[in-house]
Order: structure tokens, then sequence, then C-alpha cells
């Protein structure tokens, strides 16, 4: 079974439906005689991708464009309204919940996603003998291995989140995804809220777990000099679609799609000289009132009468594919 | 003229074990419409010195030593009535967290008159009018329409640019920005970082830009002060400082950013934390993360020294650049 991805999402849709007041559904039923049209977001749509085991996948965008939801529909924290998830080749909705525990989270912020009132050592043992990972005896041992895997002091590990460091946490975090012996973890935006030398070091972390546990990621990240670092294989998402994807450095080194180029163009980077920002316009528009034709259509410098009207189809590359009318040339 | 002379500035906290100095022999000036970038990991006290330099320390915190010299007055010995009239009126500031900088049950334009009114009679007509101008400035399409909007109608990015625009009110001659891009997407960030270098070159304004991240502050600043541990540990010229770094500490932090060629490699890393405040080694305050560190390194300080206005606190400075 060594060809099949350990992840595999095809047409993956999330919509979400914002409830209409009693008072709007009554006064469209005896002014329009039916009912008020329903508000709905769709906030992924149609998102395709797989990621074999061993693989890292990164997955960028900005604030708003569906990054989050997608983790959340593959850790089954969301139904999908549409489309399937097949983890290891079987729909994520009939895996047990033994199976599910192969599923593992990382998140933005540790100390929002640690309980603050238990010591790290007793949240992390609490999930051990809540799965049965291993046998009660067995624990401390266990636990120092994925202390020591993870690069924390366990002298720490008697104390409560708020009494060690940001980074200390985060290896707090990614301790307790491993200790369920995970075969894909979810990464959303693991190191945003770091310093930059402490960022280096969970980085090098996620690179080291992988080599040796032969773990496979779906890392979410706004900083795309991470994901080209950390990431073979890179998906760009813009307003719930995915835009672009590819091979991480082939896609910053010659993005096709126009909002990949600004993105990475608009990326810190550290220079000698003061640099000429050429910022995209606008921001984001709102996902309850999609634009027409290509969703980027309303900041993309390079729009013509096409773009505003039709949907932009899926060009593929050799090794990736991307959505646009008026992509950058291969120099 | 120099604009800011901040002279061998100190500032402590009282804590229950005594006073901890969070600040050690800050020197550092400022030239009329210069970039300042001010770059150190979190508790390295860059956030400290801004909120020194207005008088904003939280409470328990007070400059013990040394002066903030601003037009050649002194910030640091100035009384409450004098601060305010400086505060938000000669000196401007803009912090991370638009949503805290912001009243949320006040219009956006009930803030920008005060910001104002706090410091000039104007006819009301006049100060909209002021206003109005100051959103199109920072960016904001549709300036009227926000102008009479509340804080949480608005997007994360345009809350930072109002919070830009409250700061411009009064044409301030220098403005300390701390984070102010940090909680931002990547397109906005570029996007305030664009217009702030316009206006204040526009303007001619001086802006001391407080950020953790060096590859944010190295595209907008003319010279580049970095921080640790309360210390300033080098300071110069962006190009010196990205292409020639001297101090490891400032290496380490331009190799901590993974680059083009990076990928597959492993991160250059910096090893352990910070110390804290209370807990200072001896010697150089480095030594223990240092790959470079000597045994003379953990028993004595190291001097800063400038020559050709870069400046460094290292006895075992880098030599060969980047590499």
């Amino acid at each position: 079974m060594a060809d099949t991805p350990i992840l595999s999402v095809t047409g993956l849709t999330r919509k979400f439906v914002q409830s209409t007041p009693m008072t709007t559904q009554i006064a469209s039923l005896i002014t329009q005689r039916r009912w008020a049209p329903e508000k709905a977001v769709r906030a992924v749509n149609d998102v395709s991708f797989d990621i074999a085991a061993g693989e890292t996948l990164g997955l960028v965008g900005e604030s708003g464009c569906g990054k989050s939801t997608v983790a959340r529909l593959v850790a089954g924290l969301l139904t999908p309204t549409s489309g399937t998830i097949l983890f290891k080749g079987k729909l994520l909705q009939t895996c047990s919940q033994k199976e599910l525990l192969k599923i593992q989270m990382v998140f933005q912020d540790p100390l929002s996603s640690l309980n603050p009132r238990m010591r790290l050592a007793q949240q992390l043992t609490e999930a051990i003998t809540v799965h049965g990972i291993v046998s009660r005896s067995e624990q401390e041992t266990y636990l120092r291995g994925i202390f020591g895997d993870c690069g924390i002091d366990p002298i720490l590990a008697n104390r409560y989140p708020h009494q060690v460091s940001g980074g200390q946490r985060q290896r707090f975090g990614i301790a307790r995804a491993l200790a369920m012996q995970p075969d894909l973890i979810l990464c959303d935006e693991p190191v945003a809220a770091l310093d930059v030398s402490i960022q280096a070091q969970i980085v090098n972390l996620f690179a080291k777990l992988r080599r040796d546990r032969g773990l496979a990621y779906l890392f979410i990240s706004h900083d795309l000099n991470v994901v080209r670092h950390l990431c073979d294989e890179t998906i760009v998402m813009y307003l719930g679609r995915v835009v672009e994807r590819g091979p991480s450095t082939a896609i910053m080194a010659n993005p096709r799609h126009r909002y990949t180029d600004d993105l990475r163009m608009a990326a810190p980077r550290v220079s000698a000289t003061k640099r000429n920002f050429s910022p995209v316009h606008g921001e984001i528009p709102s996902p309850l009132s999609p634009p027409s034709g290509c969703a980027y259509h309303t900041r993309c410098r390079f729009v013509d009468t096409r773009c505003k009207t039709d949907m932009p189809p899926i060009s593929t590359t050799p090794t990736g594919a991307f959505t646009c009318h008026n992509p950058i040339s291969i120099t | 003229m120099t604009l800011l002379d901040i002279k061998n500035l100190e500032v402590s906290f009282s804590a229950r074990k005594g006073d901890l100095r969070i600040l050690y022999g800050i020197d550092l000036t400022l030239q009329p419409g210069e970039i300042l970038g001010l770059v150190g990991e979190s508790g390295s006290g860059k956030s400290v010195l801004a909120k020194a330099i207005l008088g904003l320390l939280p409470g328990g915190g007070s400059v013990s030593k040394g002066a903030v010299l601003f037009e050649g007055q002194d910030l640091a010995q100035a009384d409450p009535k004098a601060m305010r009239k400086i505060r938000g009126n000669r000196i401007a500031m803009i912090f991370q967290d638009p949503m805290a900088t912001l009243n949320p049950v006040l219009r956006i334009d009930e803030q920008m008159r005060e910001a104002i009114t706090a410091h000039r009679s104007l006819p009301r007509a006049e100060v909209n009018a002021r206003c109005i101008a100051i959103l199109n400035k920072v960016g904001i399409p549709a300036p009227e329409e926000r102008f009479v909007s509340f804080p949480h109608q608005l997007s994360g990015g345009m809350r930072q640019r109002i919070a830009i625009a409250i700061a411009l009110l009064n044409d301030p001659v220098l403005i300390l920005a701390d984070e102010a891009t940090t909680a931002l997407d990547v397109t906005v960030q570029a996007q305030i970082l664009h217009e702030m270098h316009r206006l204040c070159a526009d303007e001619g304004t001086a802006l001391i830009w407080v950020s953790h991240d060096l590859s944010v502050v190295s595209g907008i600043a003319d010279r580049i002060a970095v921080m640790y541990a309360g210390r300033i540990v080098e300071c110069g010229p962006v190009e010196q400082i990205v292409l020639n770094p001297r101090h490891p500490y400032t290496l380490g932090l331009i190799r901590s950013v993974p680059a083009e060629d990076s990928t597959g490699h492993e991160l250059h890393q910096i090893p352990g934390l910070m110390p804290s405040p209370g807990a200072l080694p001896q010697g150089c305050v480095f030594a223990a993360r240092c790959f470079a560190a000597t045994a003379h390194c953990r028993d004595v300080a190291p001097e800063y020294t400038e020559t050709n206005g870069h400046g460094f606190a290292c006895h075992v400075p880098n030599q060969g650049g980047q590499i």
C-alpha cells in the first residue's frame, strides 16, 4: 500500500450559513411571498490535494482564505458540506476513534491550547492514559523519550504553561501531539507567534521529527520563507479556492499566478538597502459576496475584462497547476 | 540638530525583592527625518525603551539614570503636564494591537477629533476636513464612510491605518511604532510599510520602528539598533548591519530567517533563551548562547565601541560578513 497517500482530499467544500433573523424572514414572506435568501460563505471551495507518507504540504494565504478551515475539516472538527477526505484510503467519517488518533494538531498559541490549570506533564500523561497508548508502568519512560525528542528539559515538565517561555510551550504542544504516535500532524501557524530565533528552533524541530519518525505534515502558515524552507509541496489559497500548487521551491522561484507573485513580493526579507515596497492594493474581499470571475481580479494589476466575468480554468504544468487568465510566463 | 538624544538611559522596575534593572546605559541619537529600526527578541527591552521615551512606563517603572533629550528638552525630567503637550502632538506612538488603542465604544470620528482638540482649538469643520485628508493619505478607501464607523466594523489592517492616521493628525516630528505590523497579513504589512515610508519621507518625520523581525526592519530603516537583555549590542547603518554584522547575536538573527538557499538544510538557531532581568550573568550577557564565546567573555562585559557610525559590544566580533 505504499502508493496510497496518507491523506487524500477531493473536492472539499465547506459552506457556513448565516442564520437569517426571524423578523427578516417574516418581512420577506409578507413582501415577497418567499423565504429570505440564505447568506452563505463558502469558506473552502472545491479543494483537492494529496499528502504522501512523510511528505510536508504547505498551505499559504491571507487570513480569511480558508486555510484553517481546511485543517479543521481534515481533523474532523468540522464536517464537509461536500467532497471526500480519505485518511490512509479510508473515508474520514468512517474511521474509528483509534484511527483518528493518528491525526494530531499543533496550534498557533500554545497558551490557549494547553490547560492553564494543569501541570504540563499531567496534561501529557492524561492524554496517554485516556487513549491507552502505553501501560501505566511504562508511562514515565515513554514521556521522557518524547521530551527528549522535542528537546524539552524534564525539569520544566512539572511547571504550569505560564511558567515556561513561548518556545518551550510550543515544544509541549508538539510533544502532546507526538505522544499519540501520529502519522499526520496538522500545524496551524505553529511558529507565527514566536521570535525569529525561537522560530528557527521550532522549524528545525519539525524537520528533525519528520526525519526521525517519517511524519507527514499539513503546514499552514502565512510566512512564505518558512513554508519554502520546510515544505515539499505548497498550495496557495485565495478566498476558499486553490489558486496555485506545485513544489515549494518552484512556486517561490517561478510563480505562475499573479497572487502568488504578489504574496512573494510582499514577504519581508533581510535586505541591505531600503526596499521599494510595491504592495498589492486593497484587502481580501468579503467571502459573503465573492467577486465574479477570478476572485483576485479586484486586486490584481494585470486584470482584463475576461478576468472579471470568467472563472479562469485550471492550467496544469509539469509539476503543478494554477488558475489564472494572465499567468506569468516562464522565463 | 539632533532630534532625539538618549544619554546613558537606565530604567528600573521596583519589585518585591528590590529594584530590577531593565535597561542598561542606552545611548541613541536620532536625526530629523531618520528612520531607526529597533530589533530584539521579546524581553530585550525594546518596548520599554520606546515607552520610556514617551514617559509611558507601566506601574513601578521609572528612569533611574540618564536623559532623554528631545529637541533639547529632557523628557525624563519633564512633568506630566509638559509630557501631555508632547505626547500625540510632537511625538506620536503606534502600538501593535489597534483594537487596544482604539476605544471600542466610540466612533472613529470622535476619536480622531479628540486627538486634535486635545492640543489646539479649531473650528469643527476644519477638524473634520483635516481628519478626512489624513485618512485619505494613509490609504483608506471611502474615508467619509469609515470616518463614522466603529472600530469593530473595520478589518485589522484598516484599524491599524486608523491608528496611524491618528498618530499623524498633529504633524509629529517623531513617530514610535511598536510592532505595528506584527499582527497583520504580509500583504497588508507591505502596504503599511510602504505608506509609512512614503509619509515619513514626504513630511520629514523621524520614525523609530520597533520589531522582533529583522527582515521587516531592514526594508524600511536607515539605521538599525539591535537590543539584547536591556542593552544595545550593535547599532549602525542598515547595509553595515546586514552585510557586515559584527555582533554574533546580530549574525544569529540574520541567519535564523529561512532564506532561498536554506531549503533542506538545518536552519541556524541561537540556542537557549534570553536570561531573565533578575538573573543576568557576569561578563557578556550573550556569552551563554554565543558560539564564539571565550572564558574572557564570561568574566568581563565588553565595552561598546563605535567606528564610522557602526558600533558594537563584543570581545570576539564577527569578521566574515554574513557567513
